[in-house]
């Protein structure tokens, strides 16, 4: 366990250098820098502005030179500033963060649970009504866009019905606190989180009853109907266990990608997140900015990963670490 | 000569029937199977693959898979139809009154529960027994079946063992009810040889200390031969003979036994056919004759959807003729059992 934890610690430098290198040069490829973009805003700039302002933000060096700087204030977990916004960028991300986190957390949360319980249900009523009803449920979320079902939700829920809010994160005009703040930020994270967990929900619910079908067909379960083992205990003990494996799996690659779907939502939702702040840094050719919040999802992503590992030696005896 | 069905069977297969459910209709892999087993007795259900075999020692346990099932017959077990039975009330005597054992050890146990929980579960879900009393019957049941160091075993995982080990694992859950009768579905096939020496001996004090009736299926005859009773020799979902197995070793009657017996490596089995049996103790007084070839049945199982009208056989046998082609040979009385072969018993009586 340790010697596996120090081995993955060593990987994720270098993974970690990788996303770096990756990540910059990408983004350098992208016509227009930050210069060009202010110069554009504010009308007309002579092409001595243009000069002063990328000394100033040292968008005049050799590209290695910018990269190599990148780097050693990464080493120092310095992420540099956005001049756009005129903060530095480990500050706005750690602004937003939460509220991704946030959102992400429980879409995924809500995704799992109900995505699983559907999958299983479908699996224990294969070929039946209950089974062909969720099937086609689940299609329709796969297939729907995600911003669609955003919007719908917002004029069902908050428009016609009046239930939940239209968007944001707390209620503006009420200065809330404690519970009453929690309960706030709640009632505003179901439509957001609901709209982002169901294109997941559609996958794990899918995925569960493929897993569960595939499970069924193991020589252990005929094993355990030939001890005489109740069907409902097969199911939660000797199938359950076993098909959760390959959720796990999609699960890691999935938190890897949620948060391009975040942006969507966050964009519909106007929910104060990281993905509208990558979405706007990226019109914005807010390179710092982006670079910044690329690398902080990397570094998610890398330990998402790791604590994937983890569950997987919790859940199957066969793989050890180390 | 004995009775090939025992006095007071404690499972009595009549008319068995199965077929799979296909598109064209049903196509029947096993016809009209009957057979039983007697306290203590172990019966081995001989065959090719394909022969139905398997497909008889789950319907034992009303385990057919779809799209096979059960299509007429009865599986009565200490008097009671199982076939009639729902699936609430076969789930009560699955594991208690008839359990089993089967072919491939290393996917027949649940990599992700420890082998003592398995067994456990198979004394849990029948009897009202705590937990704790569970624990201790099955770390006996564990070292009944000869698993050293009970209590380690208990607590691990069956990746961690050896194919010979699992199975052991497996008889211990396959006993942990005591059950009347025991399938035991190719149990030594997967497993080395001098293994599978082990688990066999295993399986027969077993029976012999409880009295458990055993069905052995195997498509190896010698491998059976010295712990069997009686043999019954399957062709192509039809009993062909059924025989004591001293006699049908001395002197098999159905030709596709012949050729069986005929096909087995010499030395593997305990009683060999009369002719055989002089010839090896002539290469006996002879070191340094060469070993016979092994005689092969020449030609295959006839497919499901393509069995000939008369007697499956036929297109294999020697000794065919137009009515094997027409008719399908009923099972009559032959020595110590039953053959159904038309020209059985032209050589020298049966």
């Amino acid at each position: 366990m340790l010697t596996y934890l120090r081995r993955s610690a060593a990987q994720l430098v270098f993974v970690l250098l990788g996303i770096a290198l990756i990540n910059f040069f990408l983004l350098h490829l992208a016509p227009g820098d930050a210069a060009q973009v202010l110069a554009g805003e504010s009308g007309a700039a002579t092409p001595e502005y243009m000069e002063a302002l990328r000394r100033q933000f040292g968008l005049d060096q050799p590209l290695y030179i910018q990269f190599l700087r990148y780097l050693g204030n990464l080493a120092t977990f310095d992420l540099g500033y956005s001049f756009r916004q005129s903060l530095p960028v480990s500050e706005l991300i750690l602004q937003r963060l939460p509220a991704t986190l946030l959102l992400m957390g429980t879409a995924i949360g809500f995704a799992l649970v109900a995505g699983c319980s559907l999958g299983f249900l479908a699996a224990r009523r294969a070929g039946k009504l209950t089974d062909t009803v969720i099937s086609i449920v689940a299609l329709l979320f796969y297939a729907t866009p995600v911003f669609w079902v955003g919007i719908m939700l917002i004029v069902v829920f908050s428009v016609i019905l009046d239930w939940l809010p239209v968007g944001g994160m707390t209620s503006v005009e009420a200065n809330l606190s404690g519970l009453a703040l929690v309960g706030d930020v709640a009632l505003h994270l179901v439509l957001p989180a609901v709209t982002l967990g169901l294109f997941y929900l559609a996958i794990y619910a899918r995925l569960m009853r493929a897993a569960m079908l595939e499970v069924y067909g193991q020589d252990f379960v005929r094993t355990a109907r030939a001890k005489g083992v109740r069907p409902r205990r097969i199911a939660w003990r000797h199938v359950l266990r076993n098909a959760l494996l390959p959720i796990v799996t999609t699960l890691g690659v999935q938190l890897g990608s949620i948060l391009g779907g975040a942006v969507l939502v966050e964009t519909v939702f106007s929910w104060p997140g990281l993905g509208r702040l990558a979405f706007s840094a990226l019109f914005q050719r807010d390179l710092n900015l982006l670079l910044g919040i690329l690398f902080c999802s990397s570094v998610v992503v890398v330990l998402v990963n790791i604590a994937v590992d983890l569950v997987y030696t919790l859940l199957d005896p066969r793989i050890e670490l180390g | 000569m004995s009775d090939p069905i025992p006095a007071d069977p404690v499972l009595a297969v009549d008319g068995l029937s199965i077929a799979f459910q296909t598109r064209r209709g049903l196509l029947p892999a096993v016809r009209d199977l009957s057979f039983s087993v007697g306290r203590g007795e172990m019966l081995a259900i001989v065959g090719e693959s394909g022969c139905g075999k398997s497909l008889t020692a789950l319907a034992l346990l009303g385990l057919v898979p779809t799209p096979g099932r059960v299509t007429g017959g009865a599986v009565r077990l200490e008097g009671r139809n199982l076939l009639a039975l729902d699936e609430a009330a076969l789930r009560h005597v699955r594991g208690a009154r008839i359990s089993m054992i089967f072919q491939e050890p290393m996917t027949a146990l649940n990599p992700v529960l420890t082998v003592g929980e398995q067994i456990m579960e198979a004394i849990l879900e029948h009897e009202p027994v705590s937990r704790k009393a569970a624990r201790e019957r099955t770390l006996a049941l564990l070292e009944r079946v000869r698993i050293p160091d009970p209590a380690r075993r208990f607590a691990e995982y069956p990746h961690r063992m050896s194919g010979g080990m699992r199975q052991r694992v497996m008889i211990a859950m396959a006993l942990a009810g005591a059950p009347a009768v025991l399938v035991a579905d190719e149990p030594t096939t997967a497993l080395d040889v001098t293994i599978q020496a082990q688990i066999l001996s295993l399986i027969d004090e077993l029976r012999r200390e409880q009295g458990t009736a055993v069905v052995f299926i195997t498509h190896d005859l010698g491998v059976v031969s010295r712990y069997v009773d009686r043999v019954l020799v399957m062709y192509a979902g039809r009993k062909v003979e059924e025989r004591d197995t001293r006699d049908l070793f001395a002197d098999p009657f159905h030709p596709y036994t012949q050729g069986l017996i005929a096909a087995q490596p010499r030395g593997l089995i305990a009683a060999q056919p009369r002719g055989l049996a002089a010839r090896s103790q002539a290469d006996a007084r002879l070191p340094g004759v060469a070993r016979e070839r092994l005689t092969e049945i020449p030609g295959t199982v006839p497919a499901l959807a393509a069995m000939p009208p008369g007697c499956a056989f036929a297109p294999r046998c020697p000794l065919a003729d137009d009515l094997c082609a027409r008719t399908v040979p009923p099972p009559r009385p032959a020595g110590s059992g039953l053959v159904a072969c038309h020209h059985a018993g032209e050589s020298h009586a049966i």
